[in-house]
Parts: C-alpha cells; structure tokens; sequence
C-alpha cells in the first residue's frame, strides 16, 4: 500500500518540467490509470491589474478570451469543444487570469490550440462585448442580492480599504456599464504575456507528447518585456472590532462573517494557522465553531472558518448563517471561541486527530487529475518545492500545539476584526 | 468502467455492491436508504431530511462529539443528503481504515438515540437550513412549481419540509419515521475503492448478518402521470432578475423514454454531467436553445434539468435575465425549438455528438471513487445497479424517431407550468 501511494504523490522524479524561451513554463504529470486530461494555467491578468474607476476590468477581458478568436469564431470555438466532450474556460482571480480545461486523453492537443488562441489572439468581438456585459450584469445583480455575496464583499472592502483586495474582482455596476472595447483590448495587450505563464497538465499523455503541443501553441508568443507595476502597499490588519451591515430586502436569513489578517501562502505560520484553522472552524462538524454555534446552541446550519494565504497576505474567517434575531448572539459565540483560541494551547487530542485528519486525506486531493494538477501549480505559484507534498505527512506531524498558538496570536484577536453582515434589519456604515 | 460491479442480498434483505478499483489507496462507503420526501404525508414533510440530521446526534457507542470525530481523525470526508426518493450517508477515507465506516453505519442504522434535547436543537437548525434556502429566488419559485405541477404526489413538497411542519414535527415523530425506513431490507450498501470483494461482503455480512429481516410497511405512492392542465405561476420579489421556466412531467428513469428525454435534453440545453463528485460538466454554448435564446440577445443564460427518480418528475428549462427583457419572447423561442424537435427528426450526427458528450463525463466523473460509488448506489434506488453500467448502451439505442416521440409525448405546451420570479416592481410581463 504504501509503494503504491508514493507513486500518487506527484514530486521533482515524476513532474516533467519545461521552460520555452519566452519563459512559458510548463509542468506535467502522466497518470497513465485515466482516459482523460485536465489542464490549467495562470498567469498575470487578475484584479489586481484593474485600473482605478474600471474594477472588474480584468474579469470582463479573462472572460472573453473565449469569445472567439482571430482565427476561430465563438460558434466554431465551442463546437470544437462541446463536440469533444471537451471544456475550456477563462476566468479571472484578485492575483491572476487562469484557464482550466479538460477533455479525453486524445483531444490534449485540442485544449492547448484552443487555450493559446484564447490567451495570445482574442478577437473581442463587438457583438460578444456587449452580450457578455449583458450577462455580467444580470450576474451582479443576483450577486448583489445575495447576503452572503454581499456580507464577504463588506468584509473585503473594509479589511483592505483603498487596496484593489477590497474590490469585487467581477466589479460593480457603474463599472462595468463604464468599460469599452478598447479598455479591454489595452488590458490585454499589457498585461497578457508568455513570461508568466505557468501551466500544468495532468492526464494520460507521455511527456515528449506536451513538449511537443507546448513548442507548436506557444513557443512562438513574443515576449515584449514590458515593465511589472507594482501593488499598493497593504493597509494595517483590524486594531479595533469594525461592524457592518448591508440591508437586503425580502431575506430570511443573516450571513455574517468575521475577519481578519491572516498569514500568506509563503509564510511559515501557514501550516501552523492552518492546522489550528482546521481544528477552530472545520474539523469533524465544522470544528469548535460548529460544536458552539450550530451543535450547542442551535443557532445556524452553517459555522465555519477559513484561511487562505496568497503570495503576500492571507485572511481568516468566520462566517455563519443565521436568522436576524440570532445574529449578535452567533457573533459572540464565535468571538468567545477566537478569544480561547488564543488564549489557550489546543489538546493533545485535538492536534493529533486534526494531523491524522489531514495527512489521511491527501490521497484524495491528488485522485483526479484535476487534482493533480491544481496540488502541483500551487507548489509552483508559491514556490513551495516541487517535494512539497512528498514531504506533507512529516511537515503536517512537526506542528506542535504551541507552534499554532504562537503563530495564531500574529493574526487573531476576538477585539480586532472586522464583522460584516448582509439581509435583514437597516445598514451599519 | 470495466470493471465489474457484484451484488450480494443478505438473508435480512440488504442489499451489497461492491466495486474493486485499485488506482488509489482509497474506500467509498456508502448506505441508502430508500426514504425521501416521497415517503411523507402532508403534516409531516421535511420529516426525512430531519432523521438525517439526528443520525449525527449519537449512539450509545458513538456519542455525540465522538461520532463527529470517527471519520475525520481517519482522513476521510463523509456527509449525508436526502432528495425525493433516497437519504445516503457516506464515507470515503484510506482503504485499511474501511472499518470504521463499516461499523459507524451498521450502529447507526438501529442505536440512533433521538434525544429529546438534542432534537430541540436541531429543530432550530433546520428552520435556519430553511431560512438560507429562502433567500435564495429560485427556492421560492421551485416552491410554487412543485405546488402546481402535482395535485397530491409527494413530489409537490420541498425536501426540507414546510415551515409550519418544521415547527409541528416532534421527537416521536422523528423516531417513528427512523424506525420504519432503517432497516437492512430497505437498504443498499455501495462500496467502490481499494478492497478485495469476497472480504469486503464477509466484513459486512457479519456486521449486518444478526440484524432482523423485517419488511418496512411502505404506504403505497400513486404516480402522477400527466400534468393535467396548463398553469401558470407568478412569484414576486425585490430581487432585480426574471427567472423563466418551463416544467414539463418527466418519465422515471427506469423508463426507455428517459434515455430519449436525455438525448432531447442535451441537444436543447447542453449535457448534463451525472457527477456530484468532481468531474465538472461540459460547456452549454452550441445547444440548440443557446443559439435561439442567450445567442438571440432574448435572456442571459439557459439551463435544462432532467432528474433520476423514482415515480416521474419534471423536466425543466429554465431562462434567467433581466427585467427588462420579453418573458414571452423567450417562451416562444424555446416553443420555436421544442416545435422544431416533435416536427423533423435530429439527425444522426448530432444523436452521436450528444452520446460522446455523455462518454466523456462519464470518463470524468469515473476518476473520482467516491462518485463511482455514489452511481451504484443511487441507480439501485430508482431502477438497479446495472443502471449506469448500462447507460451508454442504452443512450446508444436512441433514434431520431424516439426523440421525435418524446417531445411529442413530453413537451406539450398544455400539460405544463411556467413559473416566472419577477421584480416586485413588475417586469415586462
């Protein structure tokens, strides 16, 4: 059994890496048990590249990319695809565009022509412009009305205030309604470029079949060099309790999530924060949180909380569903809950049920190759080491209760957070 | 799908498949019942869902917070879902920890406790499950289609169970319900993963074997063929997006003419994948009603849902756009198409692109355990394990003449209901 887990976890002896000479990097992972393939990709194109007043911007552009081509029109494009069985689709996080795609082992080639076409000669059609403004706007709007939307784009504006974090990637309205064609074509060209293109391809292929498909879609791509902008400076994490509420009419229900800083992705407090994570707000039912909220006091069907870091800041949070005349009482629960956290080391019982927890369940993140490739990008986006999750089980068992109490004080306190809340009952500005 | 699925009755009734797959270290466990709101009377819905809930409450040898923490100190992930004609609960975790599952459920199918406390509790937590439905518009208009489309099958209640009934419902009552549907004869036990088959039935046999061989007393549940007459149903909120759909009765899925409904059903709106588990679906921008409907500029997205059961559904469509755009537009666009299917025959070609599509997701949804499971399990409620071995062929035995016949038979434009949500303010229409 354990030979034949060892051959699942992918590491530097069995990911075949490749770097083109415009500096497109391309990791791959043969899993000769499937039929099929799962490609993805990221590369600089995120929310964060939006200029000021045109938020959203870089989600309208990564969205479009399959709205047909120079060389493909939307209606062959899609034909291609959904003749195949096949998928492809464009989207758009606050760091990066990215593009996921999978399809039958022989229709690999099909997905990197399709993906490069996308990525290197978008058309923009007018037409499709305007349509997929239409459709995000009608998608703003039933984001707009939904509470636990509305309450984590509360939490983002005022944990990051005056930061592109704070901004809805997909925009707003008035934005959106504000972008023109040539606004995208000039995102595009400043922003799309080989350099920092990282994909990974997962499935039944041999290597020298990807070099090949690699070399023939984008080894041509010109690499123009163009200067990197640069991120604002991050503002300060919460130093008091910050409340915010949205009303939305015709709710039953409040979501409220409480927030704060959390450690990025690259940090050494990551493990730690995300093994006392696991053990406050996801273990079993929904850890501590879910034992105190939902399991003793009945108060909510959803109580958790997450971590999750990127390469320069990470957040915490809480959140939990719960009706209006329950909400201050669900948010006290939880703060009571921070402030032991932070007070108290975990149990030994707790710590070794969470470790055992998380090393048992890695064989399944890594089952499909969709899973494969998305566990080898994130080594490589956050330059983790290609051994990473070879080296999991011992990191994961290293983690002492004290390491998730020292790292946990950096971040939480139940006084410095921000609680944002949308649905029933009049605004908190 | 090669390898073969085995199927074991135990002398009390209860029904085992076992499914070896031996390319990860890795066990799918998963037990069904053949209870869902289908089963209850009016008073009582939502009653299944509800036992459900009290299955995470404890046994005498699983306390409470000791239950909650079996199967994830092993590494696994486990939940439980009830729908209309089924409850399952499941575990997928390492394989040489497959006995913890295995006696997890066998106690918990006989020694739940239904404490009394416990269940006032959960009551509140369930009203709160309801709540966060509520805000969602399309749980309203699900609602009143249901109410609409059957005069007195089951099927008219939502799963969760009415209010007033959520409120009314008492621990006795909850108990009752446990006690006539848990039994080994009206069970099915689904294992997919990393075991041995002749072990795998003699670990389950011997913990199932002394359980008692009762027959349950299921009330018989007259089928509602037809949708009698054409209504129309008009939900109002302050939301600022129209949702548009058609519902149509549905065969069961033990029907050859479900077969033909799906072949219809990918041609007009898309494929749908038959995966809960990973695997993800295939893009819908080359369906039939995609090009007359989102292509047309008359609604924003377009959407079909075809749905396994037991007595026929319904087979809806369902548009979403914006308030200004002509509901009757859309409706006459989608009734150009259906008009278009009961008139000529598809034609070849695209019944086999519909059979690829349906291929691949299959390809898809296979590399996940847990899914493959999952399948076994969920056809040997609605028609028998071989029904999704069987599946292609039987998609294959579609002709354009059963297609033709099946929008005749089906898609009247009399026996139906549409249901609008719409602004409060009013729409077009």
């Amino acid at each position: 059994m354990t030979e034949k887990r060892n051959m699942h976890i992918p590491g530097p002896e069995n990911i075949h890496s490749l770097t083109l000479e415009n500096g497109v990097t391309v990791l791959s992972f043969s899993n000769t048990n499937s039929q099929t393939v799962y490609i993805v990709g990221i590369l600089r194109g995120g929310g964060v590249q939006d200029p000021a007043g045109k938020t959203g911007l870089a989600h309208f552009t990564a969205n479009l990319l399959n709205r047909g081509t120079q060389s493909t029109d939307f209606g062959t494009f899609h034909q291609l695809l959904e003749s195949a069985g096949a998928s492809l689709s464009f989207s758009c996080g606050t760091q990066h565009a990215w593009f996921r795609g999978k399809a039958l082992a022989e229709d690999a080639g099909l997905l990197f022509r399709l993906a490069a076409e996308g990525l290197r000669e978008p058309a923009f059609p007018a037409e499709y412009v305007e349509r997929l403004r239409r459709q995000l706007l009608t998608g703003l709007s039933i984001r707009d009305q939904d509470p636990s939307e509305v309450a984590s784009m509360l939490l983002d504006a005022h944990l990051f205030p005056a930061h592109p974090y704070g901004q809805p990637v997909d925009g707003t309205i008035q934005t959106l309604t504000g972008i023109i064609r040539e606004d995208i074509k000039q995102f595009h060209a400043d922003n799309y470029r080989p350099d920092d293109l990282t994909i990974v391809i997962a499935g039944n292929f041999s290597p020298k079949t990807v070099e090949t498909l690699a070399n023939e879609f984008f080894a041509s791509w010109e690499n123009l060099q163009k200067p990197t902008s640069t991120v604002p400076i991050l503002p300060d994490p919460p130093a008091s309790i910050l409340r915010k509420h949205a009303f939305i009419e015709g709710k039953s229900q409040t979501e409220v999530i409480l927030g704060s800083y959390g450690p990025a992705r690259t940090s050494q407090d990551f493990t730690p924060v995300y093994i006392g994570n696991n053990i406050l707000g996801q273990f079993g039912l929904m850890g501590r949180i879910g034992k105190s909220v939902r399991s003793k006091s009945g108060l909510a069907y959803t109580a958790s909380s997450s971590v999750s870091g990127w390469a320069d800041v990470g957040t915490w949070d809480f959140s939990a569903g719960v009706n209006p005349d329950n909400t201050e009482k669900a948010i006290g629960l939880i703060r009571e809950e921070i402030r032991a956290f932070i007070e108290n080391p975990v149990t030994d019982e707790e710590l070794e049920n969470t470790q055992s927890h998380l090393t048992g369940r890695m064989p399944m993140a890594l089952e499909s190759n969709g899973g494969l490739a998305n566990a080898i990008l994130t080594m490589q986006r956050f330059n983790l080491g290609l051994d990473y999750y070879q080296n999991y089980r011992q990191m994961i068992e290293d983690v002492s209760a004290e390491d998730i109490l020292e790292a946990s004080r950096r971040y939480l306190h139940p006084d410095k957070l921000v609680i944002a809340s949308a649905g029933p009952g009049a605004d908190i500005q | 799908m090669t390898e073969q699925i085995h199927k074991h009755v135990l002398e009390n009734g209860l029904t085992i498949l076992t499914k070896e797959l031996h390319h990860a270290p890795l066990i799918s466990h998963w037990v069904w019942y053949r209870v869902g709101s289908r089963n209850e009377v009016p008073g009582k819905t939502g009653i299944s869902h509800w036992v459900e809930h009290m299955q995470f409450k404890g046994t005498p040898r699983y306390p409470i917070h000791v239950l909650d923490a079996e199967i994830s100190r092993v590494g696994g992930f486990w939940n439980a879902m009830t729908y209309l004609d089924w409850t399952t609960y499941y575990e997928t975790l390492p394989a040489e920890m497959a006995g913890v599952a295995i006696d997890l459920e066998r106690d918990r199918m006989v020694n739940s406790i239904f404490d009394l406390q416990e269940t006032e509790l959960e009551r509140t937590v369930i009203i709160s499950e309801r709540e966060g439905n509520e805000n969602d518009p399309m749980f309203k208009l699900s609602e009143a289609v249901r109410q609409a489309a059957f005069s007195r099958h089951p099927y008219r209640e939502q799963v969760i169970g009415a209010m007033d009934d959520l409120r009314a419902i008492t621990r006795d009552d909850l108990y009752a319900h446990y006690q006539r549907f848990y039994t080994p004869s009206n069970a099915v036990i689904a294992v997919a993963g990393d075991f041995q088959t002749a072990d795998m039935i003699d670990q389950l046999a011997e913990k199932y074997n002394s359980l008692s061989s009762a027959e349950i007393q299921a009330g018989k549940i007259e089928p509602e063929d037809k949708i009698e007459a054409f209504s129309k149903v008009v939900v109002e909120g302050p939301e600022e997006t129209v949702y548009f759909e058609l519902s149509y009765r549905a065969p069961s899925a033990n029907s050859q003419d479900f077969f033909s409904l799906m072949v219809l059903d990918s041609l007009l709106t898309g494929p749908t994948s038959l995966s809960m588990f990973g695997g993800g679906g295939i893009s819908n921008k080359t369906s039939r009603l995609y090009k007359q409907v989102v292509e047309k500029d008359a609604a924003m997205s377009i959407s079909g849902g075809l749905q396994s059961t037991i007595d026929p559904y319904l087979y809806n469509i369902l548009a979403i756009t914006s308030p200004d755009s002509d509901t009757e537009r859309i409706r006459a666009r989608i009734d150009d198409e259906i008009a278009r299917l009961q008139d000529s025959p598809v034609s070849s070609e695209e019944i086999a692109r519909a059979i690829k599509q349906a291929k691949a997701l299959f390809a898809y949804g296979s590399e996940s355990i847990t899914n493959q499971a999952f399948w076994m399990g969920y056809a040997a409620i609605f028609a028998d394990h071989t029904w999704f071995d069987n599946f292609i062929e039987n998609l294959e035995s579609v002709t354009a003449e059963s297609v033709m016949k099946a929008a005749r038979k089906y898609l009247q434009g009399d026996e139906r209901v549409i249901g609008i949500y719409r602004p409060t303010a009013g729409g077009k229409r």
